[in-house]
């Protein structure tokens, strides 16, 4: 009979650099393949890992089916191998129905980019906009958040000395993961005057290029034990899609962020995610991100998120301790990392970022121009 | 080897194509699978409202359309609802498929819409194929899909003649079911008396595979909705498809290796002799009523076969020579004309268990066969010779 619940066993993660130009991914990919296997003991084939969920993409890897360039490298030879082409987040949700399905007992997931091979991130994420409208006009994610963000931060009152703040601040906790890119501190009036992106984003409101790696091991209830004694399980994980074009959208409404929350907490049987929720952690890609995904999940009201930072919220509800995407993931494999400090917060693993007695985490990432696709995650010790 | 179970069982019970065709130049990528979604919506009697999950696939360097599931939103229906996007090369169809039915068996989700679509005409099918490969090692040396070396080790292996004589036949049977399909995109009218002629004139692209055995470079969208046996009994438009089973086999990257002195083992044997074995099926041949195979050449679907139905020494040469695959013939073989007739590629691999599905549901038009269909057999292929398998059946009942 297929299992009632599925656990992620344990992470790995490759240390977030901005060029790692002498490593390829394979070797990033290795490094965490035997990191996790240090920690686990698994093993392949029957009655070890069958199926494995990787996680790139083929515009960063420059390569159609960019899985095919790592597919040994993971250990994949002659098994179920995938590739997840959205966000890693939803490799853990994907992996999660194959266990509760009963197709598979073990999951491997195994996520790498490097940002740093492309010449332009932009260059890559404007053939994300439709041939005949937006690439024409030069839109790519990057202009798709400055938009965002002049629109939010009227709707919420979020000001450019907050906004400063959150970079600040992930910046201190940054320099206690030794897993993140930018680690140095940064004093507020150098992120104010730091050079302007695309008005009002300015470059140290918005993630650093990375090259990272990360992989979990996901197990059905009844074999976590034999690969960890701390199992975290995967209580709720939902996503959701908005509409394409910004004149069909309000860019302020959160509206798949809040869809995707609901969804994920009515499968985890949370009532109040801001009471359950002992860790928090958001794909915040510029700074004005993290207020505004944090109102879509629900831990302040419509339009109130200056007053949450304002207000100390994300001290109060612990919202990335890791440093967050703004202390640097790269785009495709940064709701992986997210899981990975969620998971190591309820294992009791993150370090000086412990926070005591954690028992209840949120993982959350984005995808698409403007916070057009979002995916929640909620762990559970 | 455990026994297979799932959580809960799992039907197919919408199917929707496009037309196939080398330029759907009235349509964009959005309009191209909202063809292949209305018609599943219809095929099912459903509406987007009872749909809980799509699930999104194709090859994004082949359109150059970076993450085109959120473009695709509108087309393919997702607006408001949860989307997985899931590739593996040419398998992702059959992959998109099998994802489906873990979500849907994992209880998460009832309703699940699958779409693989490719609108190949769009770009530089080659190109991207060739990009497939290591930028720094193999990329000048990879060739694409194209290779003759399979031509060239079946000859060595059984004899010139009768090698090229059973591809050929392999070729023109597949144009005759491709004849019966309307929606098929090559429907050339081969007759079985050009065989010879075909084998001399058709442009040689390298060795003895000629551009007559290749497949096609389509646009289209394939689309299935799958739900769970309690939803089935509740009643469903079209009779339920179910899905027993599936695997996937992949392999690494080096090109080379597969065809050094030491032949390692396919990919479909390995896929097939773990379905089969753990499914009970001792002969594939006579177990299933139809294979739909993705056949991407005449020369990689006649050997393939050999390695799907587990066959021994030249059985498959006399299968083939005997007629045992046509539509009458012991295991009919792509009664749709298979992927040298049409050949969407991010659609391409779930057109085999769509048309394997119609077959079960004895809906297939012009190209059902006779018989009663009650276990089809479906496969992907892709990457570096890459499989996926599923097992489809007609009764509940194993």
């Amino acid at each position: 009979m297929a299992t009632k619940r599925v656990a992620i066993c344990a992470v790995a993660q490759h240390k977030n650099e901005p060029d790692l130009w002498y490593r390829r991914f394979q070797n990033m990919l290795l490094d965490v393949l035997e990191d996790l296997q240090e920690k686990t003991g698994f093993t392949y084939g029957e009655n070890g890992v069958e199926m494995i969920v990787s996680t790139s993409d083929d515009f960063f890897d420059a390569r159609t089916i960019s899985n095919n360039g790592v597919t040994d490298v993971i250990g994949g030879q002659y098994l179920a191998e995938e590739k997840m082409a959205q966000e890693g987040l939803n490799a853990i949700g994907y992996a999660n129905s194959i266990i509760l399905s009963g197709h598979k007992d073990l999951v491997l997931i195994m996520g790498h980019c490097k940002e740093s091979q492309g010449e332009s991130r932009n260059m890559i994420t404007n053939c994300g906009f439709d041939p005949f409208y937006g690439r024409a006009t030069g839109l790519d994610y990057l202009n798709a958040a400055g938009l965002q963000a002049q629109a939010y931060m009227r709707k919420s009152s979020l000001t450019d000395d907050q906004l400063a703040e959150i970079v600040v601040r992930s910046r201190q906790w940054a320099a206690k993961n030794p897993y993140a890119n930018a680690r140095e501190a940064v004093p507020a009036g150098k992120v104010k005057a730091s050079p302007m992106l695309c008005d009002p984003i300015r470059q140290l409101h918005a993630y650093p290029v990375s090259d990272g790696a990360v992989g979990l091991l996901l197990a059905s209830e009844e074999r976590a034990k034999e690969f960890t004694d701390k199992p975290v399980w995967i209580t709720g994980f939902a996503n959701c899609m908005d509409t394409f074009f910004f004149g069909d959208r309000d860019l302020t409404s959160n509206f798949a962020l809040k869809k995707a929350t609901a969804n994920a907490c009515r499968r985890a049987g949370i009532q109040d995610l801001k009471k359950a929720a002992d860790v928090v952690e958001v794909m915040d890609c510029y700074a004005y991100q993290q207020p505004m995904w944090m109102e879509g999940l629900g831990f302040c009201g419509d339009g109130e998120g200056g007053r949450f930072v304002a207000e100390g919220g994300p001290g109060k509800y612990r919202v990335n301790l890791s440093g967050g995407t703004l202390a640097g993931n790269p785009l495709i494999i940064s709701g992986l990392y997210r899981a990975a400090e969620a998971t190591l917060q309820l294992q009791g693993g993150a370090g000086d970022r412990q926070v005591p007695d954690a028992k209840c985490a949120v993982a959350h990432s984005t995808n698409g121009p403007a916070g057009q696709f979002h995916s929640v995650l909620i762990l559970e010790a | 080897m455990k026994k297979h179970e799932k959580n809960r069982n799992v039907a197919i019970i919408g199917i929707g194509q496009t037309t196939l065709s080398s330029h759907k130049e009235d349509q964009n990528q959005v309009e191209m699978v909202a063809e292949a979604v209305r018609n599943v919506l219809a095929d099912a009697n459903m509406t987007l409202d009872d749909i809980d999950c799509i699930v999104h696939g194709n090859m994004e360097l082949f359109e150059m359309q970076f993450q085109p599931d959120m473009w695709h939103a509108l087309g393919c229906g997702s607006y408001g609802k949860e989307e997985y996007r899931i590739t593996t090369g040419g398998t992702v169809g059959a992959t998109l498929v099998c994802a489906s039915d873990s979500l849907v068996a994992s209880g998460q989700y009832d309703t699940v819409l699958c779409l693989g679509f490719e609108k190949l005409q769009e770009g530089n099918t080659t190109g991207g194929i060739t990009n497939m490969a290591d930028p720094l090692w193999f990329r000048n040396l990879q060739t694409g899909a194209l290779t003759s070396t399979t031509a060239t080790e079946m000859i060595k292996e059984f004899g010139k003649d009768r090698v090229l004589r059973a591809a050929m036949k392999y070729r023109i049977m597949m144009d005759k079911h491709a004849m019966l399909n309307e929606r098929a995109h090559r429907r050339l009218g081969l007759e079985y008396d050009q065989l010879e002629t075909l084998m001399e004139t058709s442009p040689q692209l390298v060795g003895e595979l000629r551009l007559i055995h290749m497949c096609s470079q389509s646009d289209g969208a394939c689309a299935m909705i799958l739900t769970h046996e309690d939803r089935v009994k509740k009643g469903t438009a079209k009779p339920p498809v179910w899905i027993r089973d599936h695997e996937t086999s992949h392999r690494g990257e080096n090109m080379s290796n597969l065809y050094g002195a030491q032949k390692p083992k396919s990919t479909h044997r390995d896929c097939a002799e773990r379905l089969f074995k753990r499914n009970g099926i001792t002969n594939p041949l006579e177990y299933f009523d139809v294979f739909e195979m993705y056949d991407p050449s005449a020369y990689w679907g006649l050997d393939w076969l050999r390695e799907f139905l587990l066959l021994k020494d030249d059985a498959v040469l006399k299968l083939m020579e005997a007629g045992e695959f046509d539509l009458d013939g012991k295991l009919p073989v792509n009664p749709s004309g298979g992927v040298i007739a049409s050949n969407p590629i991010g659609a391409t691999a779930m057109l085999r268990p769509a048309e394997a599905a119609l077959q079960i549901r004895g809906d297939a038009g012009g190209h059902q066969i006779k018989k009663e269909v009650r276990h089809a057999l479906a496969s992907g292929f892709g990457g570096t010779l890459w499989t996926v398998m599923l097992m489809l059946e007609k009764e509940l009942n194993w």
